[in-house]
């Protein structure tokens, strides 16, 4: 290829889900003008806070290398304990808060202690926690639905200076999210870790830790995007959070998380998260037919991966062992 | 002048197998010691001691007249001592400046202190005099850039020690006059070294003193002036043959199996070609990273190449591993448990499957088990492989000889045309070796043609019958085996030449 088309394809690889965001805001915007008007566009973004603070969460465990199938049980079960714990002991909604926020400590810590320490894989690890948090979400309530008081559904309606609660705490966790992944020895030190695990030991980090703090901050995202779609909605059916997982890995990889570990970002997945949920409202403002939404969904994903293959493979042609130099170099 | 390390009587075995025993050695405080020996000397082994990576299982160390226990490589750093690997270990996903503080950030209010951070890299980088910004991403610097990082690394921890394994492999002779320069500002601002390298003229140029470790213990040292390179040499060999290999049973033809012509790929190979006889033997002998394993991938059509032929029988071949198969390629991996069998499998399984498509019987080309297992218990009394019950006993509960064969027959089932065969002795013991050998001198004698690829040149001394040295990604020479000579094969390999 000839370096300018090469470096075209370059930032293209790179910039993906950007491009792929701009042609599905040009495309519906053309379709139906009325999406890109402020107000469906901040109801975009509401929505897309309930995925968008678990994908946060996801990607610190995808750059770890690791994967954490069990984040939407963690939705159900976490919230199900804060909503016992304010109807036993009549706690006000923001206790009820950090209940299901500790509680998400505690399910993390599950997670963490089979990966970092019993050294497990997170696969095998997170499938089997999917189901015994669930499994012990449903015991708790006998299969029933569990309706939460009134002051739950004013807190998930309420907003702060104009701005709905939701995306509130959707960017308070993003921005928290920033903050440790890009300003701090912790977050350097999971880019590191995910680039090379082994090397990382070597300069001397405390991988296994690191390791076990990325699963409870995961499942502590889970635990508030749980609580904060069930605050909108008042009550908790058996079902809720059933396949999120799938919506969660998927918003962070279009943000371009890659499972490869060592690259994504808190910005991407904001971005990745209000792209599926932009899509999701565009065929529903369109009148596309609904059936057609998980395939779109599919469609997206699948050029998303695609792009992070090509650019994992540039990355590995780049850094192939050379046991000559150069000739040109 | 007194010691900054001193070892003492420091041994380690690997599951009984020493690795380094009874070694004593001093490190004199702002020294530069060359550290030489042949591949599997220890020398990996003792650096990894040092380096709180490997607990040694005899024997102590002193550092600085105190004794020095490091459990991990946290411990080695907090003590002062810096490694500067031949692999790096740079993160490519982070800036200059994060790879150099990634164990301990600056930090301010809690942040890490941009500021401060590449500030600092900054004035460690201008000493190195390594015109880079510190925000620049590892992965978008030359292997001589990142191996300058790598020191820089080690010297914003001030280590007082700093250990160089074969730095200048990927390295151009420019790049590796920089760091020689480097070096030379280290040692003047009063720290110590210990240089490892395949490289004796550098290691000669380089050092004050001389240690040459063979077979894990110290056997030779002194200082720098009384080590002139063909004593470096004797020292790294010297160990009685004969007894040890079998005697060859068949006669090289005249008609070539395997013509490889021209051969190049950037950064890996550069014009190499080579032929392969019918009934030959062929040793390809080269150091670590000289290429041998990539020449081995490239003509298995494993890894891509940009120019040049292979050819098999007179044939070209396609690339791609499964049509150099077809055509009659064997390849015998360097990781056996990795790439060459399925250990949880049964030694039957695993020899049937280079053969799996002929198994199958029509209609459904279900797989036909009976003749599996007639075909592959075949096998294994040919290979004389030691099992029990083949269709049960998984490969894993085998010796590492007893897999090797495993591996050997599983390619045997398609009675190839060339044999690859990389390090097929290692991990094996002194026995089993015997044994493969045998077996190589066997499929040569029926016919067959033998590419065997070994860091070890007695053993290429024992059974090939011509060896063709490599260095760089490049063919060196070579020799028939009436010209064998340990000193000189070895000097070529390291492209120095034989007194």
């Amino acid at each position: 290829m000839k370096p300018s088309t090469d470096r075209a394809f370059d930032f293209a690889v790179r910039n993906a889900t950007y491009l792929i965001f701009a042609c599905v805001l040009l495309y519906f915007g053309l379709q139906s003008p009325g999406f890109l008007m402020p107000e469906s566009l901040a109801n975009i973004v509401k929505q897309a806070s309930f995925i968008g603070i678990a994908a946060l969460g996801m990607t610190f465990v995808l750059l770890t290398r690791g994967i954490d199938l069990s984040v939407g049980s963690v939705m159900f079960l976490a919230p199900l304990i804060a909503g016992f714990a304010m109807r036993e002991y009549g706690l006000p909604v923001w206790l009820g808060f950090v209940v299901a926020v500790l509680a998400g400590v505690v399910l993390g810590g599950i997670n963490a202690l089979f990966v970092a320490w019993l050294r497990v894989i997170p696969f095998i690890v997170t499938l089997a926690s999917l189901f015994l948090f669930r499994g012990f979400g449903t015991w708790l309530t006998s299969s029933t639905q569990f309706d939460f008081s009134e002051d739950m559904r004013s807190f998930g309606l309420s907003s702060v200076v104009g701005i709905p609660t939701p995306i509130v705490i959707f960017a308070i966790v993003a921005l928290i999210a920033h903050i440790i992944l890009a300003h701090t020895t912790f977050g350097r030190q999971i880019y590191a870790f995910g680039n090379d695990p082994e090397a990382a030991r070597k300069s001397g980090i405390n991988t296994q830790w690191l390791q076990a703090r990325v699963y409870v901050i995961c499942s502590v995202c889970a635990a508030i995007s749980g609580f904060v779609l069930i605050a909108q909605i008042g009550r908790l059916d058996v079902a809720f959070g059933e396949g999120r997982e799938f919506d969660v890995i998927a918003a962070a990889v279009l943000g371009g998380a890659s499972l490869m570990g060592g690259v994504g970002s808190a910005f991407g997945a904001v971005v990745g998260a209000t792209l599926i949920q932009t899509v999701k409202l565009g065929l529903v403002f369109t009148g596309v037919n609904l059936y057609l939404q998980p395939i779109m969904q599919g469609i997206i994903i699948f050029l998303a991966v695609f792009a992070d293959g090509l650019r994992e493979k540039r990355l590995l042609s780049r850094l192939k062992r050379t046991i000559r130099p150069l000739e040109n170099a | 002048m007194s010691d900054l390390l001193t070892l003492r009587h420091l041994g380690k075995s690997w599951f009984g197998v020493p690795a380094v025993s009874d070694l004593s050695l001093g490190v004199r405080q702002g020294s530069l010691l060359g550290l030489i020996g042949q591949n599997g000397a220890g020398k990996s082994t003792l650096m990894n001691m040092i380096g709180g990576i490997v607990a040694p299982s005899a024997g102590d160390m002193l550092w600085r007249d105190k004794p020095y226990r490091p459990q991990s490589a946290a411990d080695a750093s907090a003590a002062g001592i810096a490694f500067i690997h031949q692999e790096l270990n740079l993160f490519t996903n982070l800036s200059v400046a994060e790879n150099m503080y990634i164990d301990g950030f600056p930090r301010r209010m809690g942040l890490i202190d941009w500021r401060a951070i590449n500030e600092r890299a900054r004035s460690i980088l201008d000493r190195l005099s390594l015109d880079v910004d510190p925000a620049t991403e590892v992965g978008h610097l030359s292997p001589g850039e990142r191996q300058l990082v790598e020191i820089a690394k080690a010297l914003h921890n001030e280590a007082s020690l700093l250990i160089f394994d074969e730095p200048t492999t990927s390295l151009t002779p420019r790049e590796t006059e920089r760091l020689f320069e480097t070096i030379a500002t280290l040692r003047a601002e009063g720290r110590t070294i210990i240089y490892i390298s395949h490289i004796l003229g550098d290691v000669k140029r380089l050092a004050d003193d001389i240690a040459v470790l063979r077979d894990g213990q110290l056997v030779d040292q002194g200082p720098e002036a009384d080590f002139p390179i063909p004593r470096m040499i004797r020292s790294m060999i010297g160990r009685d043959l004969g007894g040890l290999f079998p005697q060859r049973t068949g006669q090289p033809g005249d008609t070539a199996v395997l013509k490889a012509r021209g051969l190049t790929h950037p950064g890996v190979l550069k014009d190499v070609s080579i032929t392969v006889r019918d009934g030959e033997i062929v040793g390809l002998f080269g150091l670590m990273g000289s290429g041998r394993s990539e020449l081995a991938r490239i003509l298995f059509g494993l890894d891509p190449c940009d120019q040049g032929t292979v050819l098999l029988n007179d044939a070209e071949l396609a690339a791609g591993a499964r049509a150099r198969i077809a055509a009659g390629m064997a390849f015998v991996t360097e990781n056996r448990r990795e790439e060459g069998l399925m250990m949880d499998a049964t030694i039957a399984d695993n020899l049937a499957l280079v053969a799996i498509s002929e198994f199958g019987r029509p209609p459904l080309f279900l797989i036909d088990r009976d003749r599996l297992l007639e075909r592959t218990e075949a096998a294994r009394q040919d290979m004389s492989i030691k099992a029990g019950d083949i269709s049960r006993q998984p490969v894993k509960a085998l010796s590492g000889g007893n897999q090797q064969k495993v591996v050997i027959g599983k390619w045997q089932l398609e009675h190839p045309r060339l044999f690859i065969l990389d390090e097929p002795t290692r991990g094996v013991d002194v026995g089993a070796k015997y044994e493969i050998y045998t077996l190589v001198d066997r499929l040569a004698a029926g016919g067959g043609g033998i590419l065997m690829i070994s860091s070890e040149l007695e053993e290429l001394m024992g059974v090939a019958d011509r060896i063709v040295v490599m260095n760089r990604g490049e063919i060196m020479g070579e020799f028939p085996r009436g010209d064998f000579d340990q000193e000189r094969i070895l000097a070529m390999s390291f492209r120095e030449q034989a007194a």
